[in-house]
C-alpha cells in the first residue's frame, strides 16, 4: 500500500533538512559532552542519549517499523555530503540549464573532489562486518566511557568527511558504518519498503535521474539503481529518488512485516553478518546482565590478558562455533557450491531471530536504566545544572515486573517468526528446514537462560 | 484433526505452559543469611538461592567504594560504605529469578553490576522453554501442512 500522504513532505527538502540539522546538532553535542562533560556515564549525555535512549529507539521502533528510517536521518554523512556536493539543500540548477543532455551529465559529474568508485573487493559489508566486531570488542568500555563514545562518535563523523572526499556518494555508511550494516539487514524485516511502481517505465525512462541526478534530485548516494530494488537491505530511504524521478514511479509502501525475506539471501557476508549480530546479543546477555563478575572484568579491562581470552572466545563462538554448527545442521555432503547456497539461504531464518535478541537484550538494558534520561536531560554534562528539574531524579528500574513477560515473547515470537523464514527459504532450495527449526530453538532456549 | 483444531490445541497447550499453577513443595520456611561482597563490579556470591517464604538476611560488605544493593521485583534497597556492612532483611514471598543491582554510581562498569537471587524453582525459565518448544513443533507442524495445500492448489489449477 502506497503511502501518498508522505510524498508532499519528502518531495521538499526542507521537513528533512530541519531533522538533519537537529540531529547534527544533538550529534556534535554527544560528542562535545563525550570529551568535556563528566566520566559518569550515567550522568553524561553522550552515554545515556547513545546508548540508552537512541539505542532504546533505534532496535525497538527505528528497525523493526521503519527499517533504515534512521539512516534517513542519521547526521553521520551530511558534512561529508555537503562538501561532496558543494551544497547543503539541492542540486544547483545553473547545472542542468543547459539543454544537451550529455553537457548535463557531464557537468553534473564534475567531481569536486576524487570522487572515486570504491574497489570492487570493498563492495560488499565485510568491512562493515569488521567494524561492528571492533566496536563490540570494546564495547564494554564504549557503552560506559563518556570520552571513549565521543571519541568513536567523532571518528565516525571524520571517516564520513574523508570516505566523501575520496569516493563516490556515501561511501562510509554502504561499506563501514558499523551501525548501517546491522540496519540493513533488519531492515529486511520493516513494515516500509521503498519500491518502483511501475518497471516499464524505469526500462524505458532516459538517463535514468533516480541513479544519475537531476535536476531535482541527486543520484542515489547509496549506489542503488532503484528499479532493480527488491530488498531494504541497502537503500538507505534517503528519498533522493522520489525527487529525482521525473515520472513518480518511485513510492514508499506499507507492506507486511519481513516481506523481503521470501528471498533468501546468496551472499556470504551477509550470512555471517546474521551470525554476528545473533552472537553477539547472547553474548552481551551472559558479560552485561550475566551475574558473572569475572566476564565483565575481562571484557572490562581492555589490554590484559582476561581481555585476549574474552576477544578470542567472542570471535571463537561468531565465527567458528556458531557457524560450524549451523553448517553441520544444513551440510547433505554435496559439492561445496550447493553448501554454500545452502547455508546463505538458511542463514535469511536467523535474521527475525537476531532481531528479537536484540530487542529482548535491549528491553532489560534499557527498561533498567532508563531513568537516567531525565537526570541528563537537566544537567547533560554532569555541571550541577538543573535545566528542567530533574537532575536529581533517583534511579528507578521500570517496568521490571513486565520484562520476562515481554521478553519470553519477544524470543519465543522470533523463534516462530525463524521457522517460517526457514521454511520459505527451504521451498527456495528444496530441502528440509527442520534442522534450522532445531538449531533457532536451541539458540533461543540458551538467549531465555541468559535473560531469565 | 481438522487444521483449525490443531492450532486450537496447540493454543490450549501454550496457556498451560505458560499459566497453569504448578505444585509448591512444602517446606518449612526458614532464616537464610547470606554474607555479600561487593567489589567493582561484581557481587560474591553473584548468585543467591532461597526457598519460598524464607527470611533472607542479606549483608552488604562493601569493599572497594560505595555500593548498593537494588533487587528487582522486590523493589528493596540498601547502600554500603567502603569497609562498611549493611544488612537488608525480607521475607522472600515472590517466587522466581530476580536480578540485584547496585544502586549507587560506582564506576564506569555500574550499570552492570549485577547478580541474581533465585526463589524457588526458576518456572518462568522452564516455562519459556516450554512455550518455545511448542512454537517450533507448531512451525514444523505447520510446515508439514502447508505443502500439502500448495500442492492441492496447483493441482487444481492444472486440471
Amino acid at each position: 500500500m502506497e503511502l501518498r500522504l508522505l510524498k508532499p513532505a519528502i518531495k521538499s527538502r526542507y521537513p528533512q533538512l530541519a531533522i538533519f540539522i537537529v540531529m547534527l546538532v544533538g550529534y556534535i553535542f554527544a560528542i562535545l559532552a563525550g570529551l568535556i562533560g563528566t566520566p559518569v556515564g550515567s550522568r553524561n549525555f553522550s552515554i545515556v542519549f547513545v546508548w540508552i535512549a537512541w539505542w532504546a529507539i533505534l532496535i525497538l521502533v527505528a528497525v523493526p517499523f521503519f527499517g533504515r528510517g534512521w539512516c534517513a536521518v542519521c547526521p553521520i554523512p551530511l558534512p561529508g555530503e555537503w562538501l561532496q556536493r558543494d551544497a547543503v539543500l539541492g542540486p544547483e540548477q545553473s547545472r542542468w540549464s543547459s539543454s544537451d543532455r550529455r553537457e548535463r551529465i557531464e557537468t553534473t559529474r564534475r567531481p569536486k573532489w576524487l570522487n572515486l568508485r570504491v574497489p570492487k573487493m570493498f563492495r560488499n559489508i565485510w568491512l562493515q562486518n569488521i567494524s561492528f566486531l571492533l566496536l563490540a570488542l570494546f564495547s564494554s568500555v564504549l557503552l560506559t566511557t563518556p570520552n571513549i563514545t565521543g571519541i568513536v562518535l567523532a571518528a565516525m563523523l571524520f571517516a564520513a568527511i574523508g570516505l566523501s572526499m575520496i569516493f563516490e556518494r556515501r561511501a562510509f555508511c554502504r561499506y563501514l558504518c558499523p551501525v548501517g550494516g546491522f540496519i540493513g539487514l533488519y531492515s529486511q524485516t520493516a513494515l516500509i519498503e521503498l519500491r518502483i511502481k511501475n518497471k516499464q517505465v524505469c526500462v524505458k525512462c532516459e538517463g535514468k535521474p533516480c541513479y544519475n541526478g537531476n535536476e531535482n534530485g541527486y543520484g542515489c548516494p547509496w549506489d542503488v539503481f532503484p528499479g532493480g530494488l527488491t530488498k531494504n537491505t541497502y537503500c538507505g530511504l534517503c528519498m533522493e529518488c522520489i525527487r529525482a524521478c521525473p515520472h513518480d514511479n518511485i513510492a514508499i509502501n506499507l507492506r507486511p512485516f519481513s516481506a523481503d525475506l521470501a528471498k533468501p539471501t546468496t551472499r556470504l557476508d551477509e550470512a555471517f553478518k546474521a551470525f554476528i549480530m545473533l552472537g553477539s546479543a547472547m553474548i552481551y546477555a551472559g558479560v552485561l546482565l550475566g551475574p558473572w563478575g569475572a566476564l565483565k572484568d575481562a571484557a572490562y579491562n581492555v589490554g590484559t590478558s582476561a581481555w585476549f581470552v574474552y576477544a578470542a572466545v567472542f570471535l571463537g563462538i561468531i565465527f567458528i562455533v556458531m557457524p560450524s554448527l549451523f553448517a553441520l545442521c544444513v551440510s547433505r555432503f554435496e559439492n561445496i557450491n550447493a553448501f554454500k547456497k545452502r547455508f546463505t539461504s538458511f542463514s535469511t531464518a536467523l535474521i527475525p531471530l537476531g532481531l528479537m535478541f536484540w530487542v529482548a537484550f535491549s528491553l532489560s538494558f534499557v527498561l533498567t536504566n532508563a531513568s537516567y534520561i531525565l537526570t541528563a536531560l537537566s544537567d547533560p554534562l554532569g555541571l550541577g545544572w538543573n535545566l528542567f528539574g530533574t537532575a536529581n531524579a533517583a534511579w528507578q528500574p521500570m517496568l521490571t515486573s513486565i520484562l520476562a513477560p515481554t521478553q519470553t515473547l519477544a524470543l519465543v515470537g522470533g523463534l516462530i517468526w525463524s521457522a517460517r523464514t526457514a521454511q520459505k527459504a527451504a521451498n527456495e532450495i528444496t530441502v528440509s528446514p527442520l534442522p534450522v527449526i532445531v538449531y533457532c530453538f536451541i539458540v533461543t532456549s540458551v538467549m531465555l537462560w541468559l535473560l531469565l | 484433526m481438522t487444521k483449525r483444531t490443531a492450532w486450537i490445541w496447540l493454543g490450549l497447550a501454550a496457556m498451560v505452559v505458560a499459566f497453569a499453577p504448578l505444585p509448591v513443595p512444602s517446606l518449612s520456611p526458614q532464616v537464610r543469611m547470606f554474607k555479600l561482597d561487593a567489589r567493582q563490579y561484581a557481587y560474591s556470591p553473584s548468585e543467591l538461592k532461597v526457598n519460598p517464604g524464607d527470611t533472607v538476611t542479606i549483608q552488604l560488605v562493601s569493599t572497594d567504594v560505595v555500593h548498593g544493593l537494588y533487587v528487582d521485583g522486590y523493589d528493596l534497597s540498601v547502600e554500603a560504605d567502603p569497609g562498611q556492612t549493611a544488612t537488608l532483611t525480607f521475607i522472600a514471598d515472590k517466587s522466581g529469578s530476580f536480578r540485584f543491582r547496585c544502586n549507587v554510581t560506582c564506576g564506569a562498569m555500574h550499570p552492570f553490576m549485577i547478580g541474581k537471587l533465585q526463589v524457588g524453582t526458576n518456572a518462568w525459565l522452564y516455562r519459556s522453554i516450554g512455550l518455545a518448544i511448542i512454537a517450533a513443533l507448531g512451525s514444523i507442524a505447520w510446515g508439514v501442512f502447508r505443502p500439502k495445500d500448495n500442492g492441492t492448489q496447483h493441482a487444481t489449477r492444472n486440471t
